[in-house]
């Protein structure tokens, strides 16, 4: 193959993806299709989107060099690029803002999301208030529970938000509903799917949505210097690690490492790392890797992080893995929070839980590397949501014992 | 010709429509789902779809999705939906199963073709595959002579329609309604269209799932389509107590009111 890998078009990425959905949402689904493939190459929308991107989420996001952090990282030089300082505090944004355009332009006043952490379903809230849509959030009740100060987030926006009390009851039950919604209501709805997985085209959809990551921070390492020797990001469904690798996929030299949930460990079978401890199967409208049992039951995920907390991963990231050009690596809760806390401390900027998963893996990285090396993380989100979460584990509650 | 085609053909010449009953193996446990597809056989159900309970069934209703849940903590596997075929099979009604994807490309397509036919059974309806998203599921199907039924809704097009008539075997498995599986007060006006609609693209059979749950609501779907697929209103009539005879009595009132005795 001697073609660019960039902005692949799906529905197959190698042998992964697809579109294996109910028959009553093909014919949406083409729609999607459709009007994505007009307003891909409409100058109008893509003016429009640049705009939004511009003056409401602050874009373009800057790079910030973190030495004080870096020195724990085998002192290389190491980059964030900041997606946690956008409008709504997370990269979601930048996909949520083009699926709601394109929901206008389809004509459709009625927008449907799942989320885990709560990061995607308060960007669909912030762009269904901005565009004057309903908004319906799908939430396991278990992700409800541990990011209680987003649900109000969403409530404040306008949203309405849904606990879902079936299954696990987190992101992959609230996207079993979101789903079921979808199906009963596809003629008045439109499901802004948060991450770069699910049926044709969301992908693909996603991925070149969330590709500005990489566009800026190339042109912006570039400026610097030079092309950074890897480029690190969380990935739970991956599309803040899509979006940050797309634009160096035929930069052979840049190694893209994508950090996947491990939990207490891939060995006790409680983790997330589906590329890691999956194999291949159909969830969730593709065919990707998951984890499940022998008999193709998906197996309950488990990480601190709600955002990471998904058993499936996006058809790209496991084409990405299967060709060689991405690595992923297994990074566990206590790995990640160390990291969180470590560039609190060293650099006074609090990242999202997800988000330390990526920065564990450039401290894994710098020690291997050293103080030659140049490392690129996308800290993908801000860790005001977790502030509960993280003052329990490192027991910073008043009046609890140290 | 195939079991299910000569079954649904029998029922016309009775001058009524075949009865589909649909029940999750392992609810609310082994032993009395297996006894569930029995009395569903016995009190009149033509072919008895057989649900390989799986994790994330998000084509299901509540009342499915609890059910399958239950069967999983009961420690289900995808063996005793096999079990479940050979059982229905020898009480002497048509066995499908009605699976959702991964359980059959876990298996392997292929294998998954041979063990349902080893089992006894007819066909195979696929909630979550369209016959372009599964060429390897059709071409398995085929080679072990297994039925493939698809399902097809209101918001197929033309196009889509002629592509999941021509795909399927058996008969073809219209949604009325838009959304999950369960019960609705009534089934409508679009059922009339979707059937109507699936017999211009040459679909010789076409079945009614989807909210059906009375046995006036089955005289009605009567006059228009082959067959009455009933799954909800089954699942909450054997309940988590397992309770066969009032499952009993819900399948002679659908089975009458296939005959139009509602």
């Amino acid at each position: 193959m001697t073609g660019s890998l960039q902005s692949a078009p799906g529905p197959f990425f190698g042998d992964f993806g697809g579109r294996f959905v109910p028959e009553a949402l093909m014919a949406a689904l083409d729609e999607l299709t459709d009007a994505y493939d007009k307003a891909r190459v409409d100058p109008a929308f893509g003016d429009e989107l640049e705009r939004l991107a511009r003056d409401y989420t602050g874009r373009p996001s800057i790079i910030t060099e973190v030495p004080r952090f870096a020195a724990h990282a085998g002192g290389a030089r190491v980059f964030l690029k900041r997606e946690d300082l956008n409008h709504s505090g997370s990269h979601k944004i930048n996909n949520v803002l083009g699926q709601a355009l394109l929901t206008k332009r389809i004509g459709k006043q009625r927008v449907i999301a799942e989320t885990g952490a709560g990061q995607h379903g308060v960007a669909t809230a912030t762009a269904a208030a901005l565009m004057d849509l309903e908004c319906v959030i799908y939430m396991g009740e278990e992700d409800t529970e541990r990011q209680a100060l987003n649900v109000a987030r969403m409530r404040l926006l306008g949203a309405e938000v849904i606990p879902v009390a079936t299954g696990t009851r987190t992101l992959r039950d609230a996207i079993n509903e979101a789903f079921r919604d979808w199906v009963a209501n596809v003629e008045t709805t439109n499901y802004v799917f948060g991450t770069a997985a699910g049926p044709h085209p969301f992908p693909a959809m996603v991925r070149d949505f969330q590709r500005v990551i990489s566009v800026e921070s190339r042109e912006q390492m570039l400026a610097l210097g030079g092309l950074p020797d890897a480029v690190l990001a969380c990935v739970g469904g991956g599309s803040n690690a899509i979006g940050s690798f797309d634009a160096y996929l035929d930069d052979t030299d840049v190694r893209l490492i994508g950090c996947e949930a491990a939990g207490d460990g891939v060995e006790t079978g409680r983790h997330a790392a589906t590329l890691t401890g999956g194999r291949p199967g159909i969830l969730h409208g593709s065919k990707s890797f998951i984890l499940q049992d022998e008999d193709g039951q998906t197996q309950p995920s488990h990480s601190i992080s709600a955002g990471l907390d998904y058993p499936g991963v996006g058809p790209e990231h496991t084409w990405l893995s299967s060709i060689g050009r991405a690595e992923y690596w297994p990074i566990t809760d206590a790995e990640a929070m160390d990291a969180f806390r470590l560039l609190t401390r060293t650099e006074g900027i609090m990242p999202a839980i997800e988000s330390a998963h990526a920065l564990a893996g450039a401290i894994k990285l710098g020690e291997e590397l050293g103080p030659d090396a140049t490392l690129l993380v996308t800290l993908s989100g801000r860790g005001d949501k977790d502030v509960e979460q993280a003052a329990r584990w490192f027991d910073m509650f008043p009046g609890e014992d140290a | 010709m195939s079991a299910l085609t000569e079954r649904i053909d029998a029922a016309k010449a009775e001058g009524r429509v075949a009865l589909v009953g649909y029940l999750p193996v392992g609810y609310p446990d082994v032993p009395t789902s297996l006894a569930a597809m029995r009395v569903l056989v016995e009190a009149g159900c033509d072919i008895v779809e057989v649900g390989p309970a799986y994790s994330d069934p998000l084509l299901d209703g509540p009342v499915i999705q609890h059910a399958a849940a239950v069967a999983l903590e009961g420690g289900v596997k995808v063996d005793d939906a096999f079990t479940a075929v050979r059982t229905v099979a020898e009480a002497g009604a048509v066995p499908v199963v009605m699976a959702y994807g991964n359980l059959m490309y876990a298996r392997g397509w292929k294998r998954f073709a041979a063990d349902l036919k080893a089992a006894g059974g007819a066909g195979a309806i696929t909630p979550d595959l369209t016959p372009d998203a599964a060429p390897e599921w059709v071409e398995a199907a085929r080679a072990a002579d297994i039925d493939t039924i698809f399902l097809v809704a209101p918001s197929t097009t033309r196009e889509r329609m002629q592509l999941t008539c021509d795909a399927s075997r058996g008969f073809v498995y219209a949604t009325p309604l838009m959304g999950v599986t369960g019960e609705r007060a009534s089934v409508g006006d679009a059922a009339e269209r979707v059937v109507g609609a699936a017999r211009e693209a040459g679909a010789a059979r076409v079945c009614i799932g989807v909210g059906v749950s009375t046995g006036v609501q089955a005289a009605e779907v009567a006059q228009y389509a082959d067959g009455v697929i009933v799954g909800t209103a089954f699942v909450r009539a054997l309940g988590d107590e397992g309770d066969l005879e009032r499952l009993r009595a819900k399948v002679e009132e659908l089975a009458a009111g296939v005959r139009g005795e509602a």
